[in-house]
């Protein structure tokens, strides 16, 4: 058997494998076993019970109090990208263990099996109401999002993508920090993505990045703050170091609605705290407003 | 045996042994003390050198600052909002070369810790970093910057002004420069804190800092639910110089005399000159481009991973 041939069947069976890790179904089950058992869940912030059913119809939003529920990086993108215009890119990344933690390939595991994502990111080619763009999604099921090598290499790859189609950036962040399992490296890759930004960003192409419930730690302090517009959902914890942190040190209780968006806001650091039912058609106005054939 | 204990034991000894009368016998047991130093004073574990990195002697940023350049200018304040002591920045020539010179200072007493802050910037620190940088490349200044932090101070003023956004900045700011930026840990080198001013084309530790992600006492209490496991967490973390060297994180290590930087202060000082202007006359001969180039493709290749590269089966669609 020649060279090409092999190279043919290798892709073959690739392609089947593919087939089994994005089966659409697989997903669904794995959201179904994910969910905690019953028809009604608690909304943290007003304490009614809600139909689950309803809820997911409404977009993760709790109907009495309009508290944004987290949402999965699937279903994000389900609701911001146009039907059948989303390719998922940077594919196939192995996390491994650099400090040999003990349980953590088993932690990797189960949480892959449980989100059926190979890390807690996903990035890709989308349109957002008829505009394409580079999309990225962190998800805060996959141990809360955390950003380790992986993550911080499809983070890189892309600005990457992004800069070889000249096209803008959407990132929807929420993590809760560099992964400590990975140690050192997940610290670098602070610098690793705001290098990646800085370079999509020396091209004069736009990011906009919109922070959602919860951004936290190492990715707050690189790739998340550094969009040429940023945004957030209502609600939403967005700081360096976790209240839990701040008030250890600082042996105080923190002021109500401390760390949340309409705070930031106030202070300064975002440009505007949109609801997620606007989200969608917001965006699109920003990329239109960005189109190149405008210039 | 922990090594502030042995340090703590070796100066009983030599107190005792001072007392002692007989000449030869003194010798004689100084002697012995000497071999017990170069027997016991190298084993060092991960959490020894946590210790030494911590160590009240050790010497502060300052000190190396005043060794090296002896016509240290330090300039102050963020033009936003205030000057942060914990951050030390000026101009100074090393024999008779201009660098911007930006460092973490820690206090060696409990007052000038609490004028210092435990060398845990707020955000206006890190812009005052940020805006002498900028002056170091409008100048086409050499950059060195001096890290020695526990981390960022997490605190109610911090998160109002922005220490995520005061952080990210550098880092883009850093990615952006084009003259040589070298950074040297001497101490603790804690998370984003340290990162923040460490973005570099080169990266230099002493042999007894640490550099990591968090403290091993946080790891411990985040991942292990049990903070007194500190000394097993920094054994797993692999927070130390050699370590790091051998992840290619940082690209050389500055021998310390034994015991600890603060047993000769003076030789420390002399190496870490002698380390920073060897990796500046090497950086040097770069021009803008090329060291811009060189940090940004440094960065670039960290991590720790695997790819089997779908990609040019033209992704999947969802």
């Amino acid at each position: 058997m020649n060279n090409i041939s092999k190279a043919l069947q290798n892709r073959k069976k690739v392609k089947e494998k593919i087939k089994i890790l994005y089966d659409e179904g697989s997903y669904i089950k794995a959201q179904k076993a994910d969910v905690p058992k019953g028809l009604y869940e608690k909304c943290p912030k007003c304490n009614n019970s809600i139909n689950k059913k309803t809820n997911i119809e409404n977009d993760y939003i709790c109907k009495h109090c309009g508290n944004h529920f987290r949402m999965r990086a699937i279903d994000r993108i389900k609701y911001i990208i146009d039907d059948d215009t989303f390719v998922e890119k940077g594919i196939g990344y192995i996390t491994l263990n650099p400090l040999f933690q003990d349980g953590y390939e088993e932690k990797i595991a189960s949480y892959k099996k449980k989100t059926s994502l190979d890390e807690a990111y996903i990035y890709g080619y989308g349109k957002i109401s008829g505009e394409p763009c580079v999309i990225g999604v962190m998800d805060s099921y996959f141990l809360m999002g955390s950003m380790g090598s992986v993550v911080g290499e499809k983070v890189a790859k892309t600005f990457e993508y992004a800069i070889y189609k000249k096209l803008p950036v959407v990132i929807f962040t929420a993590s809760g920090g560099a992964r400590m399992q990975e140690g050192i490296f997940s610290l670098m890759q602070m610098a690793k993505t705001s290098a990646a930004v800085a370079k999509h960003s020396n091209m004069g192409l736009l990011y906009v990045s919109v922070l959602t419930h919860p951004t936290t730690g190492g990715v707050t302090a690189s790739f998340a703050t550094l969009g040429d517009i940023i945004l957030a959902e209502p609600n939403a914890l967005i700081g360096f170091a976790g209240p839990r942190v701040i008030k250890q040190t600082i042996n105080q209780d923190l002021p109500e609605g401390f760390q949340k968006s309409e705070f930031l806001l106030e202070k300064g650091f975002l440009d505007q705290v949109v609801h997620r039912k606007e989200l969608k058609p917001t965006l699109g106005k920003i990329l239109s407003l960005h189109r190149g054939d405008r210039r | 045996m922990n090594i502030l204990e042995k340090e703590r034991h070796l100066k009983e000894l030599e107190e005792k042994i001072n007392k002692l009368g007989n000449r030869r016998i003194v010798r004689k047991l100084k002697e012995e003390v000497e071999n017990y130093k170069k027997t016991e004073m190298i084993k060092l574990t991960a959490w020894d050198r946590v210790l030494l990195a911590r160590h009240p002697n050790r010497p502060r940023a300052m000190a190396y600052i005043n060794y090296m350049c002896p016509d240290f200018m330090e300039l102050h304040g963020d033009r936003l909002y205030s000057d942060d002591r914990s951050i030390i920045g000026g101009i100074g020539s090393i024999d008779g070369m201009p660098f911007t010179i930006i460092a973490q200072q820690k206090g060696s007493s409990l007052e000038e810790n609490l004028e210092r802050n435990f060398a845990m910037p707020h955000p206006e620190g890190y812009r005052k970093a940020l805006r002498l940088m900028q002056q170091a490349e409008k100048f086409k200044r050499p950059i060195i910057t001096i890290i020695d932090t526990p981390g960022a101070y997490p605190g109610i003023g911090a998160e109002e002004r922005g220490q995520g956004q005061a952080i990210a900045n550098n880092l883009l700011a850093m990615s952006n420069l084009t003259v040589p930026v070298i950074a040297v840990v001497i101490g603790e080198g804690g998370s984003g804190g340290a990162l923040a001013l460490g973005f570099a084309n080169k990266v230099l530790m002493l042999e007894n800092s640490i550099y990591s992600i968090l403290s091993p006492e946080g790891y411990a209490s985040i991942l292990w639910k049990d903070s007194s496991k500190s000394k097993e967490a920094a054994e797993a973390m692999k927070l130390t110089a050699y370590d790091l060297e051998e992840f290619n994180i940082i690209d050389g290590i500055i021998k310390e005399p034994l015991g600890g930087a603060h047993f000769d202060k003076e030789t420390t000082f002399f190496e870490t000159k002698r380390a920073l202007l060897n990796e500046y006359f090497k950086l040097r001969r770069l021009s803008g481009t090329e060291l811009h180039y060189q940090r940004n493709n440094k960065v670039r290749n960290f991590g720790f991973l695997q790819r089997f590269n779908y990609d040019n089966l033209g992704g999947i669609k969802r």
